[in-house]
């Protein structure tokens, strides 16, 4: 550790660490120097020169984002020579700008127009004519107008380091030089909405709400984005009663200055023609509207009528409060069917389950990490701003992170090994791994996992990854998402916690959903009661809930068409259906017996709990549209129609402190001793077998309705069947063609895509999405037909 | 003492009622200025601001590119605008209405607007017979800009060299 050093800026003595450069330690000082190119999380190009002061005994400016700070440095950002600099640099940059301030999306809140008036010329002297760069369409996110471009390449810088793909570029110099995709088309990254924020002029503004709000318009809330466990800090800006965008809140320990485009742009759903507006009746078979009093006299005579016979199905991305009074609504009426992990299969270990499966570290130490190994998961695609901190631990601290899953070829960083196969495949991979992990670190395994792998193969891949955590310091294993439907479940977990063991990591579970954390600690598990205490009488677990017959089933939030995989339709084993639901889905209109319409959780005050266990609460940024309500609100209501004082809350806050009082003792360990029931390693299901996964943009309804997210390329690549050239070539299937697959007694039809990073014997076919909804699960055995 | 002869002879000879009929009497044979209205109209000026107008181009296109400075500046709340992308790509209202009983006619969207869309014109002369006639919609508007727009254009010709 060096010593500090002193810089005076406009006087004033500050002192610092040598090496930090000049603009940060102003902008910690509040001094404010104007600035284009330099962004405090992109690397410094220097080219805008903006940012030139005047430094002492230096013989001209210089720019402070490239300066680095220097013992006894004395600077003037405000004096004749500096101001000079600014002013000249100013006009420069104005020369091209077209004056289209009227009409550009960014005035109001452009960097150019501020920086313009604090530093420019009040007239121009420039006469000639202007310069024009073609648009370009670069897909249904970011509309583009490079006429107003300066060239800061912060676009460019933030594609290469943030990003992890060099989708933009720029062509040409000097004048000559635009910005472009080289080839026009439109952009892949998960994360590109970013650019519209670090743009300072509106050459990239968002598509979704072009020209419909200028910023002063805009009162902006705080709000936390509900598509995965992250839990990414956003501002959600409404004008009147309607939300117009989302960007991001700046959190460091979060989601730094980013949001992906799935939390940014999944808001246009909100707005959505299909959205619930009034409570809804089935009368001789069709739902007829009715008033609030009417429906909720209705769910309760239900529920009274169905006594223990009841079960609840909630979304994991409902709020923690919305988890809380479900399970306790439920509970209250004498049954302890209540479940959130709507795609789990393998429930055999669910007693010895973590309380709060959570990340087991802090989602900023991710990036200190020497090496990790993702089991089953695919995070860029599921949760993006993990993966890009993960992306930070590869490319600074040159990070082994090796992957065991169902797909290869994702991510936008290096790995150091990348296995894919089926879902018993990957168990093989685990437990080859924990074998290879035992004879490095010398620490055996537990006799009865050892039993399980013993004979099992170990390849130089395995050793290879085995070796990696061995000698790592700070290691961690992280269980994706995918793992969830594995039907090894409990077995994945017993090797990766004796993996986790062997080379003293920390063990993480991953969700897809806002509040997988919170649902565990809210009590909507059947076996486990808020703060996961045991029941005395576990109730079903989901996979019970959808095949036994109910007298009435409540699904809050749930779209079970697309979020769970079904073998039969839940009106077929349930007399009755309570769905409370954001959306007139498919599922509402043909299955349920009575509709509550549910608040958009941007229009809802609730809490979520992320991955890292952080209680992050929020308040409703717009009115619930129509008569929708708020879940908490719903619920509180049905609780008091029937128990009267037990759910007397006056607002979510309320329920959310019962909550936390309960809480207050929750040891969260991620290491549990989990034994699994099986004797051996499982065996593959079938010569060609499905791997599940829910595309980017199908995790939720409010994503599936977002028009511009399904317009993406990303979401039409990943909604199609893959398979490698050999599978497609044995099933005489051509590129592009409609492929019939069949699953169990379900159907479905989608686009062949070739891609060569699937495994062989493997057919990647998405969840979530309507093509799908007949499919039954999403790991095992099925066929595959051409469509004639 | 003198002062005191002053006031009383002042009181005795009329002096100040001469003089204040003295006034009467000029006023009375000079030229009238009462102007006889409705039949008779004063000259009004260019820069007169009255009832609102939405104006076009010249090949028929309208102006307003809904950038919304009107309503930024409007110290009255008086106008509401709504925009989207039209088919075209261009930035256009949907909505723009302007509450004349909220308008305090301070001229400041006409000063605001960047394209000279939105303009006053000098009609000062109408009335509302029903609520909800108050509030000036895009259509109103832009119909005044086509009946009035020849009037425009001479008002901001005559004005133009003073800006």
């Amino acid at each position: 550790m060096s010593d500090n050093i002193k810089v005076t800026i406009n006087g004033l003595e500050i002192e610092t660490q040598p090496g930090r450069l000049l603009i940060d330690v102003a902008d910690e000082n509040n001094i404010v120097i104007p600035r284009f190119c330099y962004h405090k999380r992109l690397s410094v190009a220097a080219n805008c020169r903006m940012c030139l002061v005047e430094i002492e005994r230096a013989p001209k400016p210089m720019p402070a984002c490239a300066t680095q700070c220097m013992d006894g440095m004395v600077v003037q950002t405000r004096s004749q020579k500096a101001l000079a600099a600014q002013k000249s640099t100013m006009e420069f940059l104005l020369i091209n700008h077209p004056l289209d301030c009227p009409i550009c999306d960014q005035g109001g809140e452009c960097e150019l127009q501020d920086v313009a008036m604090g530093f420019g010329e009040g007239v121009s002297k420039y006469t000639e004519q202007k310069r024009v760069v073609m648009d370009k369409n670069i897909g249904p996110l970011i509309a583009t107008d490079f006429t107003r471009c300066i060239h800061c390449t912060r676009c460019i810088r933030f594609g290469d380091e943030i990003a992890g793909m060099p989708e933009l570029g720029a062509t040409g110099r000097g004048e000559f030089m635009e910005i472009g995709t080289y080839i026009e088309k439109a952009i892949v990254s998960e994360l590109s909405g970013n650019v519209i924020d670090v743009c300072p002029v509106g050459a990239l503004t968002a598509k979704p709400s072009r020209y419909t709000a200028r910023p002063w318009e805009l009162t902006q809330h705080a709000a936390v984005s509900a598509h995965d466990c992250v839990g990414s800090n956003t501002w959600v800006h409404t004008r009147g009663n309607s939300v117009m965008r989302v960007v991001p809140r700046e959190n460091e320990s979060i989601n730094e200055s980013w949001i992906s485009d799935r939390d940014r742009f999944s808001y246009t759903s909100v707005n959505s023609a299909q959205r619930l507006l009034h409570p809804l009746l089935r009368e001789n078979g069709s739902l007829q509207p009715v008033d609030w009093e009417t429906a909720l006299e209705a769910a309760a005579d239900m529920m009274i009528g169905a006594g223990g016979s009841l079960a609840t199905l909630i979304s994991p991305q409902a709020t923690l409060e919305e988890q809380y009074l479900a399970q306790k609504l439920t509970r209250a009426q004498g049954s302890s069917n209540i479940d959130h992990r709507l795609t789990q299969v393998d429930f055999s270990a669910q007693q010895d389950a973590p309380i709060m499966p959570w990340l087991g570290r802090s989602l900023a130490s991710l990036e200190t990490l020497d090496a990790a190994l993702i089991v089953a998961g695919n995070l860029r695609y599921q949760q993006p701003l993990l993966s890009h901190r993960l992306r930070k631990a590869v490319q600074n601290n040159k990070a082994a992170v090796s992957a065991i899953g169902h797909t290869a070829g994702q991510y936008n960083f290096a790995l150091q090994h990348e296995l894919a196969g089926s879902a018993s495949r990957i168990v093989h991979d685990l437990a080859a791994v924990a074998l290879s992990l035992a004879e490095f670190s010398g620490k055996a395994l537990p006799p009865h996992l050892a039993k399980i792998v013993q004979g099992c193969e170990i390849s130089d891949s395995h050793r290879a990854i085995a070796r990696s955590l061995a000698e790592g310091s700070n290691c961690a294993v992280i269980v994706g998402s995918e793992a969830l439907a594995n039907p090894q479940l409990a077995l994945l977990q017993e090797i990766c916690e004796a993996i986790t063991q062997a080379s003293d990591a920390t063990l993480g579970y991953l969700s897809d959903s806002a509040n997988s954390a919170g649902a565990c600690l809210a009590g909507a598990l059947p076996h486990r009661g808020p703060a996961g205490v045991e029941v005395d009488a576990a109730g079903e677990h989901v996979g019970a809930i959808a095949t036994s017959p109910h007298k009435l089933l409540i699904t809050f939030g749930v779209n079970p068409l697309l979020d769970m995989h079904l073998a039969s339709p839940l009106a077929d084993s349930n007399e009755s259906i309570i769905a409370i639901s954001c959306f007139a889905n498919e599922f509402v209109q043909e299955q349920a017996t009575l509709v509550l319409p549910l608040a958009a959780v941007l229009e809802s005050s609730g809490s979520f709990v992320n991955v890292e266990g952080l209680w992050q609460s929020f308040k409703g940024c717009v009115q619930s549209r129509g008569e929708s309500r708020q879940g908490w609100k719903i619920l509180a209501a049905l609780g008091q129609l029937m128990h009267a004082h037990e759910f007397d809350y006056s607002d979510s806050l309320a329920v959310r402190n019962e909550l936390k009082t309960l809480c207050s003792e929750v040891a969260l360990s991620n290491l549990c001793g989990i034994k699994a029931n099986s004797k051996k390693l499982p065996q593959a299901s079938g010569p060609v077998e499905r791997i599940g996964f829910t595309p980017i943009y199908a995790s939720d309804d409010m994503t599936r309705l977002s028009a511009a997210l399904q317009a993406t390329p990303l979401m039409r690549m990943q909604a199609s069947v893959s398979m490698n050239r050999q599978m497609a070539a044995s099933k005489k299937l051509l590129d592009s063609e409609q492929v019939q697959i069949k699953q169990g007694k379900g159907t479905a039809v989608l686009p062949l895509r070739l891609d060569e990073t699937v495994p062989d014997g493997c057919v990647y076919i998405p969840s979530g999405i309507d093509a799908v909804r007949h499919l039954t699960d999403a790991f095992g055995k099925i066929s595959l037909e051409k469509v004639l | 003492m003198l002062a005191k002869l002053n006031y009383y002879l002042k009181s005795f000879l009329f002096l100040e009622l001469l003089k204040g009929m003295n006034v009467t009497g000029r006023y009375f044979f000079r030229r009238k200025i009462t102007v006889q209205y409705p039949e008779e109209k004063t000259p009004i000026s260019p820069r007169f601001r009255g009832l609102h107008a939405l104006r076009r181009y010249a090949n028929g296109e309208e102006r307003c590119i809904a950038c919304k400075l009107c309503e930024a500046v409007c110290p009255a709340l008086a106008i509401t605008i709504e925009s989207e992308q039209r088919e075209d790509g261009t930035r256009r209202t949907t909505r723009y209405d302007i509450d004349l009983f909220k308008c305090i006619y301070c001229g400041f969207c006409e000063e605001a607007c960047p394209v000279d869309s939105i303009v006053e014109t000098n009609i000062f002369e109408y009335h509302f017979e029903n609520r909800g006639e108050n509030i000036m919609t895009k259509k109103q508007l832009l119909e005044i800009g086509d009946k009035y727009e020849s009037q425009l254009a001479a008002d901001r010709a005559a004005d133009a060299p003073y800006r």
